[in-house]
């Protein structure tokens, strides 16, 4: 059964003390390996982000719908995959960044998870105004990569989901596309 | 059609003549491991998902424990004796305890390969680049995959042709020195997603533990994979190791690459990479006399038998400075074994060195004890994100800088010996 490919929400912007993206985010500030024996998901969205200065209480803030931007290289790092299931324990609904570290970017493909590759869009401005900020309603479709900014309906071209991608997306997970093979 | 190293690897592995950048396969795995990191969630979906057929092919799979070993916590304790149960069940091949890093048994075992393809939950896998095998780490649910089924999609990475230009290494310069000058000059996101191939007479000049050093910091540049052309000695010592003769998998003659970089280590100093970003790197004299309160020797980056033999030879009969923390990590039983044998325990030991058994030591969850905050220390491992080590100010270097240091008790620039 195919799942909703446009997914509209609050945004957060991860941005630093200068205003500017944050870059390499690793896994250790997304999910630290102090708690790596956690096994269950719903354990998991009170970590996420919790070594990242300045979105300590990341956790306490998002929302179930929520949509997260950031910067180059998100989730460099370890293989965890609890890095990318503390943001599906939060309810978040789309992670996109500039880019992703390669296996980040993997497990969230595999997971299920949407994810994409939003290049420029966290550096592009209005007038002196960055284009998108934390509290923005977004919407994003994920089979063209189009970024919708429902304040004014100004439009930004992200990339869009591979085959692969929307496959295991739609499947529901890596385990699940496998058995349709 | 010529092929890059890493797409040759991959064309092989999935049936093809040839492959593209960017297109996806679909490939099959030589060797499927998991190490007590990631392994119980593993464990965990291969009963969920495949209960009545978790394992294809078992010969080719491995548990690896080496983040915490022994345990030392509860959860720890609990999340390798799943692994163990299973690898009971299901006859996969368990190294426990005391093998040490997965990486590395798996070259010592004859498993990794030149041209094969070995997959883990270990994000330095690709340092079996050392070897000209494509290694790669992943999350637990594509390993579990791996595991059930024996193969993987993959998006084939384009591939940038890395020189170093100089001549081979001489001391106080390590392969870690050229490892970092490497990692600095392209950034922890200069190869994102992409292959890098190594070329240059430093590189041809390294034994398998420098081989083993330069690769295994692909991951803090951002690549897939680091990849050196195994030398004729090296092939013939894997293949002793595997017991049959080996051939290389290597590049072809015009292969097309996406970037062609150059590093010149004509002038290369000690390197160090500042705490907190593996990729800035500077020479240690810009640090030098920064306070030192301890000091790792180990990790799949610098835990050779060569590596400790190193700074047993720049320390002499010297003793490390009073209230300095130094702690060595073998990286295998083996290398263990040999430190052992060659009395290098007993220097090590002497110099006032806690020595542990093998493992990742200082790098996960603390083997061999963790940096407390304002605590700076020198470690010859290949991250040192926040937190990833303790709270504590990691400096990243080569063994020699680290004995040299731990000797001064500040951030000392090696003298050759």
């Amino acid at each position: 059964m195919a799942k909703e490919t446009v997914l509209q929400g609050r945004l957060w912007v991860l941005r630093d003390a200068e205003g500017v993206a944050i870059d390499d985010i690793d896994t250790d500030m997304i999910f630290h390996n102090a708690h790596l024996a956690i096994t269950e998901v719903e354990q998991m969205g009170q970590h996420a982000l919790g070594n990242l200065e300045g979105y300590e209480e990341f956790h306490a803030m998002a929302k179930p719908g929520d949509i997260v931007l950031t910067g180059r290289n998100f989730g460099s790092g370890s293989s965890r995959q609890q890095a990318v299931d503390c943001f599906v324990s939060l309810g978040v609904t789309l992670l996109m960044a500039e880019s992703f570290g390669a296996i980040y970017k993997r497990n969230a493909i595999n997971a299920g998870f949407p994810i994409m590759e939003a290049m420029g869009l966290s550096d592009l401005t209005d007038g002196d105004e960055p284009w998108v900020k934390t509290g923005d309603e977004v919407k994003i479709d994920l089979e063209s990569g189009q970024v919708t900014r429902l304040s004014d309906g100004a439009t930004h071209q992200a990339r869009a989901m591979s085959g692969v991608q929307r496959d295991i997306y739609h499947a529901g997970d890596l385990f699940a596309y496998g058995k349709t093979l | 059609m010529a092929l890059t190293t890493i797409e040759k690897i991959i064309a092989g592995h999935a049936g093809r003549e040839s492959v593209t950048p960017g297109e996806i396969v679909w490939i099959d795995l030589d060797v499927r491991s998991a190490r007590d990191f990631g392994g119980a969630n593993v464990v965990g979906h291969l009963r969920r998902h495949y209960a009545d057929k978790p394992v294809a092919d078992v010969e080719k799979t491995a548990f690896t424990f080496d983040c915490v070993v022994p345990a030392n916590t509860i959860p720890y304790a609990e999340n390798q004796h799943t692994c163990r149960t299973f690898a009971r069940e299901h006859g996969v091949r368990l190294h426990d305890v005391d093998a040490g890093i997965g990486s590395h048994v798996m070259i010592e075992q004859g498993l990794a390969l030149p041209g094969t393809t070995v997959v883990g939950t270990d994000s330095h896998l690709n340092l079996l680049g050392a070897v000209g095998c494509f290694g790669q780490g992943m999350g637990d649910a594509d390993i579990a995959f791996a595991f059930a089924t024996g193969r993987t999609w993959f998006e084939v990475p384009e591939t940038i042709r890395l020189e170093v230009k100089g001549p081979p290494l001489s001391l106080p310069c390590t392969a870690k020195d050229l490892t970092l000058a490497i990692v600095g000059h392209m950034g922890s996101k200069g190869a994102l997603g992409k292959a890098v191939e190594l070329y240059g007479p430093a590189l041809d000049a390294l034994d398998l533990a420098g081989r083993i050093t330069v690769c295994s910091m692909a991951t803090e540049m951002g690549a897939i994979a680091a990849l050196i052309r195994p030398s004729g000695a090296l092939l013939t010592e894997l293949g002793e190791r595997a017991g049959r003769a080996l051939k290389e998998t290597w590049a072809d003659e015009g292969a097309s690459y996406c970037g062609q970089e150059v590093v010149d280590i004509s002038n290369l100093q000690p390197m160090v990479s500042i705490p907190g970003a593996p990729a800035e790197t500077v020479p240690v004299a810009e640090v030098a006399g920064t306070k030192v309160d301890s000091v790792f020797i180990g990790s799949c980056t610098n835990g050779r038998r060569e590596d400790f033999e190193a700074a047993a030879a720049l320390m002499g009969d010297r003793s490390v400075a009073p209230g300095m923390m130094a702690k060595a990590v073998p990286a295998t039983r083996e290398v263990f074994g040999e430190l052992l044998e060659g009395g290098l325990v007993n220097k090590l030991y002497g110099a006032g060195f806690v020595v542990s058994n093998a493992g990742c030591g200082g790098c996960a969850s603390g083997q061999i004890g963790m940096t407390g905050k304002g605590e700076v220390q020198v470690s010859t491992s290949n991250r040192n994100f926040r937190g990833k080590q303790g709270m504590g100010e990691t400096y990243l270097a080569s063994p020699l800088t680290a004995a040299a240091s731990a000797l001064a008790g500040e951030l000392t620039v090696p003298e050759v010996v």
